[in-house]
């Protein structure tokens, strides 16, 4: 007994150092066995000679700004006689801001500027789960009013400026985001349609959601653009922004309602079926039982889907809008800076890896709450 | 197997009431509304066509289909069948339909291994290989198709021309031509070949049911191997043998400022197979990564307890459970790539989009260029998700 007492438990021996730490984890990850190494070594000094390669070019064989000629030009001889060995960073610092305002007028880009922000407020603020409430709707519409006044200007002592002078990234941005804020309302709709008993609304809406989906952007997008002035009375004209803008609202509208459709399907029929035990009218059931709880199992794929329309908007280059895209595309158009599309489409690029980035990484994290308060 | 047995009560329809003129019958409701909403769909559709019509004819443009068999007069630079100018624009709206039927085809078969291959990649324990694909999946997807394209046909005119071509190997060159790829000339005995292998193709598939059916009979595995060895190899080689043997070699040359023979890829079709296979690859990679992760581990576990080998375990346990969580979205991605083909308007491909777009700037007949653009991506579409949907129909799980 007094002996168990006094007995002090050797310590436990440490696992030997070739399982655990650094050197454990680079033995189970990195050499588990001869192919594993390999290929180990192999893609690490590929990764090491590529990245040096594109530091090399992008950084320390670039150019960083050119001098003007006589003519006030400017002088792009020093990055062509680099000759693809590297970067001409200049293009980006004499045409940055026609690629994120196109041809807005210069002393007025402030307003655009402005508008950016705007958006990315906007954007954080619908993110924060905190805000998930009827208000989020007000605040929509408050900061769509604000852009508007901002860019077209014209009231508050700002000049105002025609749409045909907007371009840049703010396009983008507003092909995104108002598209996504009409066509939501509007695939609701659809997806309730598309689940009703009545056989004529259900078919309607069958056949927009199947023949939109069954056709190429482009082709929403060239119907928008030669094909809609056709369809209206004359004398009445619609801007081409404005049209773009439709075409894509009816676009996303069609995915948008498949997604909230899933939404639906996923509900278990038993909070149908209690609702209309309570006696509840349709509206009311859809209203307060069934949608509230359906969007939310479908925010993480409509924010999927929202990067895919943001992404997507980049196609009305192809009708001639002046998007972050197009204004990348234009820059390079002027006979000095012709060549350097490369340096341009990374800049370009760039900006919309961060948006996207940031909302993907922002509906896995999303993803992962939702399913984990689910699962208790 | 206990059936359960059903009421038969439930099966008695509910009772027939005549339908009350009242606002509080819900069928009178239904038919109300779909009158409502009919009407409005169909006024606003009847706007637009009788303001249309109008349009058309102050305008004097001509309608119908008529100008499909003019003279179209547009240049087409590649085309899988014989095509000038003078042709007419119904054939050379089918040189588009070939063109991207071309990328469309080659482009779901490379992006179904590239994604498969990344998808594996991505559950790798090697971590170098995991997050090279990871890295890989994640800025594909965030960057615009189109931007892609465009980076991939700058950095192609970006390449030396044709005298300063990269060589990498005998008669490969690239250039701002594009790829040029060392081929045969092409013969009869080939094309008998070809149309043997496909039948072999078949035959061994037929083979491979029976014998399956038969191991399922009397659990004797059959082998396979020599039946697909003489069909799919040995008959080919013989009938090419049969016609002689021909191979000429058609290796690219330089000549003055171009390269003569051997096969083109054009730097809009390179740019624009690239653009689009690299982009779906991302997304298939990561519904194969979710297929694989959606089986059980005990399904792995339970396969090897029964003594199966580790390849009879992925042929004949995983995958066919991960293909059914595969298969819908795939098909998704099949239609994406189609739909995307259209791009190639953006960098000169000459696909269906392009020379619609060209006819219709041409005759100036707008309704019907977009007609035939939306008529046969709906019927590509179509015909992919009934493919699809049959396949999908075939491995689906079959419940008692």
């Amino acid at each position: 007994m007094s002996d168990a007492a006094t007995h002090t438990p050797t310590p436990a021996r440490t696992p030997p150092i070739t399982l655990v730490g650094p050197i454990g984890w680079v033995r189970t990850n990195l050499f588990s066995g001869w192919v594993s190494s390999l290929v180990s070594l192999l893609l690490l000094f590929l990764v090491v000679k590529w990245v040096l390669g594109f530091l090399d070019w992008g950084v320390f064989n670039a150019i960083w700004s050119v001098p003007n000629d006589a003519a006030g030009r400017p002088d792009t001889s020093s990055c062509r006689a680099l000759a693809g060995t590297g970067a001409c960073w200049a293009v980006i610092g004499e045409k940055h801001r026609f690629i994120l305002f196109g041809t807005y007028p210069y002393e007025e880009q402030w307003r655009a500027l402005l508008a950016i922000l705007v958006f990315i407020a906007l954007f954080i603020v619908s993110a924060m789960r905190r805000f998930w409430r009827k208000e989020l709707a007000l605040i929509w519409i408050g900061a769509l009013t604000l852009i508007g006044v901002l860019m077209w200007g014209g009231l508050l002592g700002l000049a105002y400026v025609p749409q045909e002078r907007w371009g840049g990234l703010v396009i983008t941005l507003i092909l995104a985001t108002f598209g996504l804020a009409f066509a939501f309302p509007l695939s609701i709709l659809v997806a309730l349609g598309r689940r009703s008993k009545l056989p004529a609304i259900k078919a309607l809406c069958v056949l927009y959601v199947e023949l939109v989906r069954g056709v190429p952007l482009i082709s929403v997008l060239f119907m928008a653009s030669v094909m809609f002035p056709l369809f209206l009375p004359e004398g009445m004209n619609i801007d081409k922004l404005l049209r773009a803008q439709i075409a894509i609202i009816l676009f996303a509208g069609a995915y948008l309602a498949e997604v909230v459709r899933g939404g639906l399907q996923t509900l278990p029929r038993g909070q149908y079926e209690a609702a209309d035990a309570l006696g509840l009218s349709y509206w009311k059931k859809t209203g307060f039982i069934i949608l509230p709880q359906a969007l939310r199992l479908v925010i993480p794929p409509l924010v999927n889907t929202f990067i895919g329309f943001f992404k997507d908007t980049s196609l009305v280059l192809i009708i001639g809008i002046f998007d972050l895209l197009t204004a990348g595309k234009t820059a390079i158009i002027e006979p000095a800076w012709q060549g350097f599309g490369i340096e341009v489409y990374l800049t370009v690029g760039f900006i919309y890896f961060c948006f996207c980035f940031a909302m993907s990484s922002y509906s896995q994290r999303l993803e992962a709450e939702l399913n984990q308060s689910r699962g208790r | 197997m206990s059936q359960t047995t059903i009421d038969p009560r439930s099966l008695r329809p509910p009772p027939k009431r005549p339908i009350r003129l009242s606002w509080s019958d819900e069928r009178v409701r239904g038919i109300f509304w779909q009158v409502v909403v009919v009407g409005i769909v169909g006024s606003i559709i009847w706007w637009l066509y009788s303001n249309t019509v109008h349009n058309l004819e102050v305008r004097r443009i001509a309608t119908g289909f008529g100008f499909l068999n003019r003279e179209a007069g547009l240049p087409i630079a590649e085309s899988l069948i014989e095509y000038s100018p003078t042709n007419s624009y119904l054939r050379a709206l089918l040189v588009g339909l070939l063109n991207t039927l071309k990328v469309a085809v080659v482009g779901i078969i490379l992006a179904t291994i590239l994604g498969t291959i990344i998808g594996v990649a991505r559950l790798s324990r090697n971590w170098v290989i995991a997050k090279l694909s990871a890295v890989y999946v994640e800025v594909i997807r965030d960057l615009p198709l189109l931007l892609q394209l465009l980076f991939w046909y700058a950095l192609l005119q970006g390449l030396p021309g044709p005298r300063q071509a990269l060589h990498p190997a005998e008669g490969v060159f690239l250039s701002n031509r594009g790829l040029k790829l060392p081929w045969i000339e092409w013969q009869g005995a080939h094309s008998l070949a070809l149309l043997l292998f496909v039948a072999g193709l078949v035959a061994t598939w037929l083979y491979r049911r029976q014998a399956l059916a038969k191991q399922i009979a009397d659990g004797n595995p059959r082998p396979v191997w020599h039946v697909a060895l003489l069909t799919l190899v040995a008959l080919p080689l013989a009938g090419w043998y049969a016609l002689g043997a021909p191979f000429t070699p058609d290796i690219p040359a330089l000549r003055g400022f171009n390269f003569q023979g051997g096969l083109t890829l054009s730097p809009e079709y390179f740019a624009l197979l690239a653009g689009l296979v690299l982009y779906t690859a991302g997304f298939i990679a990561e519904i194969v990564r979710a297929g694989i992760q959606a089986v059980p581990k005990g399904q792995w576990e339970a396969a090897q307890a029964l003594g199966l080998r580790p390849g009879t375990v992925l042929k004949q346990i995983v995958l066919p459970q991960a293909l059914r969580v595969i298969v819908p979205p795939m098909t998704s991605q099949y239609l994406n790539i189609t739909k995307n083909s259209s791009l190639a308007v953006a960098i000169g491909y000459q696909d269906i989009v392009s020379i619609a777009n060209t006819t219709l700037n041409q005759t100036g007949q707008a309704i019907e260029g977009i007609a035939i653009i939306m008529l046969v991506y709906l019927s590509i579409s179509l015909s992919i998700s009934f493919f699809m949907n049959w396949y999908n129909a075939r491995i689906a799980l079959v419940e008692r």
